[in-house]
């Protein structure tokens, strides 16, 4: 472990930290722009988490200590998450530790944690939100790792920083593989971080929420951290898509001005993901929510399929 | 509806649409009932009068429509103690106007369901604020109410209530929900937090005065109760509305039909998901409130129909704007349906969902929009056409497959035919042979008159029932929301259906709290 490693690694927590509510207003911005509205300002989730650490925080009598950690605990495992997934660099010190299937891991227990404290405080809302949330999560898992293993099986290696490395030095090619694994993991991504078509981020109505109704009772910075961890997972998912679908431009060497260019290629490359998240999101209606099955139906069988052409017909 | 058979003896009543009253004894009160029924009658309305002071106890008016108009029945009861039939079994949505009835008259029916519907423990239960000799106390402290829902016992069964407070800013209803996974098994709902004794607060006004009162009752449909009061108060006064007047309270309805649809068109594609929609169509309603604001000074019209005319006539560059909105809102409105219809996914959560059958909205005596879209072709503006629209034509809106669909469907046809009608009754505004009076002020009302006014709001009609006082004072007047009617029907609606598509159904419906409660 060298030490401009180690000063990647704390570089890599601190962009995703900074750029996570960045993204979310982007994409909101973008919301607001293709239904025509004027859209709010770019820096509005940064306002909203320092709003929300000025308030003083209420917490159900009933509630246990699960309810009071479990911000703590989401907000960690996104950073963590953070520190594995190669959005800047692939010469991670913290990546050799914890793989593509630790990761999925790192998610589970965050959503575990999440909806054991939705259940705490024992409101109607919050446990159908966590049970939801978990007929969701047991969907999208399995289709995630399938996407993750056709890219462990291309690169021959779970580490996510070797698969980066592998996907981007290789020469420019068109794998079908991929594309179907692309296309799974979009819609997994779609479902994992509660946005339309799976759930509503902005709905006012607690009787169709998933996401919202399981964070319905917490306030101020209990809140703050839960949204942030949101908006970090929405980060990741997008850097972890970006890094095996695009990965060009990433910085493999311990060298900064590499770093340099990686970054502003990050920063471009999650513009034009988040405005196509928004254009996704402004062209679907929520699906009833018996539909979720089909549509991650769909994704796991698209994310068996790339496997299967990989495996059979080796691109 | 024939009272002849019955041997009674009906008695015209003065209104804008055909109406009779009819004085029942017990006995002919549920034949009288029945056989309006089997005549196609739906009740429309069902309240109390107390008439101690005339030394006859009190007085139980049903309110029944059909194809031959309004007929009310009067039945009187000599003491306090004395009860009325049930008439739940033929009119299944007289159950809650029967507790209410009692909440606030103290007057009973001999019905197995004698909870409460409007009290809510804000005042003693053995007081009924209707009464003349009713006085409320600064003393009464509000109380706790256990309401005895109905539950469901089962594997797996569990209950989730809803509200009175909610995530968004709506108003406030309690929803009891006993579900099975997903799965509605039951819906129960309790309303009543938005009572503010509007009723009892109508008996301190001059008639003049309730007009304000009646324009308040609830807010999105103020044009529709300010006309119904208006109709109702010209009635016991014997005159009768300019042309013009009658012209200008058309198009303000229209326009009321015209902006609470386009907000619930959008509303409804937010609820499914599909926010573009909200955006679109809140940018439209908002242009319709602009006009509405320069042409007659208020956005939702509120106080523009008074009792003799309307307060304000519209200037001619105004009419000429209405117009040009009308007919430029129309190709957008059109483009907005082709993206709805064709939309996949906004389909299909809209249709098969929450639908009510023609069979079940006849057998709950649904009105209105939401009546029309379970197929009752029911309209007063086709049925009893009133000035000017009896000579409009209106086109009725119904489809028959009773879901959100149908009633998407159902606003925006009325949306559309809304636009015509704008268009039409501005073009008629310009005609220099309509010109004249908007405004006929009222004589000295007579005391003991009783009149009823009907207006088809955008929701169905609104049901004013005036009993004037002496020295042009109101002695009791009942509003009535079309809402009584549909509020039953969302229970049986989202039967069957998942929890997460109730919002959407009920805002199909989008009942009024505030026109119910009172």
């Amino acid at each position: 472990m060298t030490l401009t490693g180690l000063l990647f690694q704390m570089l890599q927590i601190v962009v995703a930290l900074a750029l996570a509510p960045l993204l979310i207003g982007w994409v909101n911005q973008c919301r607001a722009w293709l239904s025509n509205r004027s859209a709010p300002p770019l820096t509005l989730p940064y306002r909203t988490i320092r709003k929300l650490f000025t308030k003083d925080a209420v917490v159900a009598d009933n509630a246990s200590p699960i309810f009071r950690i479990t911000p703590y605990i989401v907000f960690g495992a996104m950073c963590c998450a953070a520190a594995i997934v190669p959005s800047l660099a692939t010469a991670l010190p913290f990546a050799r530790a914890a793989d593509a299937i630790a990761l999925v891991g790192l998610f589970a227990l965050a959503r575990v944690f999440i909806a054991l404290a939705a259940m705490d405080i024992g409101t109607s809302f919050g446990s159908l939100g966590a049970r939801r949330e978990m007929f969701i999560g047991f969907l999208a898992e399995p289709a995630l790792l399938m996407v993750l293993f056709t890219a462990s099986l291309i690169s021959g290696s779970t580490s996510l920083a070797t698969i980066v490395d592998a996907f981007a030095h290789r020469e420019l090619g068109i794998y079908p593989s991929l594309a179907f694994a692309g296309v799974a993991f979009t819609m997994v991504s779609l479902a994992e971080n509660a946005r339309i078509p799976i759930d509503n981020p902005a709905t006012h109505l607690e009787l169709t929420m998933i996401h919202e109704a399981m964070v319905l009772e917490y306030s101020a910075r209990h809140l703050a951290l839960l949204e942030w961890a949101s908006w970090l997972k929405l980060f990741n998912y997008s850097c972890i898509g970006l890094a095996l679908f695009v990965p060009f431009g990433i910085a493999s060497g311990d060298d900064w001005t590499a770093l340099a260019t990686a970054a502003l290629a990050l920063v471009a490359k999650l513009a034009v993901g988040g405005a196509l998240l928004a254009l996704i999101e402004t062209l679907s209606a929520k699906l009833r929510i018996f539909r979720a099955p089909e549509f991650l139906g769909t994704a796991f069988m698209l994310a068996v399929l790339a496997m299967l052409v990989n495996l059979l017909l080796g691109s | 509806m024939n009272v002849a058979p019955l041997g009674l003896a009906a008695a015209r009543l003065p209104a804008g649409v055909p109406a009779q009253r009819a004085q029942v004894s017990s006995g002919q009160f549920l034949t009288a009932c029945r056989l309006a029924w089997e005549q196609g009658a739906q009740l429309v309305a069902l309240w109390a009068t107390d008439e101690r002071d005339r030394r006859r106890g009190f007085c139980v008016r049903v309110a029944l429509e059909d194809r031959d108009g309004l007929t009310i029945l009067e039945h009187w009861l000599p003491t306090e103690d004395s009860r009325y039939p049930d008439l739940t079994p033929i009119f299944p949505a007289a159950n809650r106007m029967q507790r209410t009835t009692y909440d606030l008259m103290g007057i009973g029916a001999e019905a197995d369901d004698q909870r409460p519907w409007l009290w809510m423990a804000s005042w003693p239960i053995d007081r009924f604020p209707l009464r003349r000799d009713f006085e409320a106390s600064p003393k009464w402290e509000p109380g706790q109410e256990e309401y005895d829902f109905v539950r469901v016992e089962g594997d797996g069964v569990h209950e989730i209530p809803v509200g009175p407070v909610h995530a968004g800013i709506i108003e406030p209803g309690h929803f009891r929900f006993q579900i099975v996974g997903e799965k509605v098994l039951r819906l129960e709902e309790r309303l009543g937090y938005t009572h503010k004794g509007v009723e009892k607060r109508f008996e301190a006004m001059t008639m003049a005065e309730g007009a304000k009162l009646a324009g308040r009752i609830s807010g999105d449909s103020t044009v529709a109760y300010a006309w119904a009061y208006a109709q109702a108060a010209e009635s016991i006064a014997e005159v009768v509305a300019p042309p013009r007047a009658a012209w200008l309270r058309a198009l303000c309805l229209e326009r009321e039909r015209l902006a609470n649809h386009l907000g619930d068109l959008g509303a409804l594609g937010n609820d499914a998901g599909f926010a573009f929609g909200l955006a679109q169509f809140s940018r439209l309603r908002e242009d319709v409130l602009r006009v509405n604001r320069t042409a007659f000074g208020h956005r939702l019209l509120m106080d523009v129909i008074v009792p003799g005319g309307v307060a304000r006539d519209l200037e001619i560059g105004q009419a000429l704007a209405m117009r040009d909105q009308a007919n430029g809102m129309r190709a957008e409105i059109l483009e907005l349906r082709g993206i709805y219809d064709e939309h996949a996914g906004l389909q299909d959560r809209f249709r098969n969902c929450g639908a009510v059958s023609a069979e079940l909205a006849a057998k709950l005596g649904m009105q209105g929009l939401a009546a029309r879209a379970s197929g009752i072709a029911r309209d007063l503006r086709c049925d009893f056409p009133c000035a000017p629209y009896d000579t409009l034509a209106v086109r009725i809106a119904s489809t028959g497959s009773g879901d959100v669909a149908a009633r998407v469907a159902v606003r925006f046809d009325e949306t559309l035919e809304s636009l015509r009608l704008i268009d039409a009754i501005a073009t008629r505004l310009l005609d220099p042979a309509l010109a004249g009076d908007v405004y006929a002020p009222l004589p000295d009302t007579p005391a003991q008159r009783f009149a009823i006014g009907y207006v088809e709001g955008w929701r169905g009609p609104v049901f004013v029932a005036l009993e004037s006082g002496p020295g042009a004072t109101i002695r009791r007047c009942h509003p009535h929301d079309p809402s009584w009617s549909n509020w039953p029907a969302i229970e049986h609606a989202v039967i069957g259906n998942i929890v997460p598509d109730f919002p959407l159904i009920n805002k199909s419906f989008n009942l009024s709290y505030s026109g119910h409660d009172l």
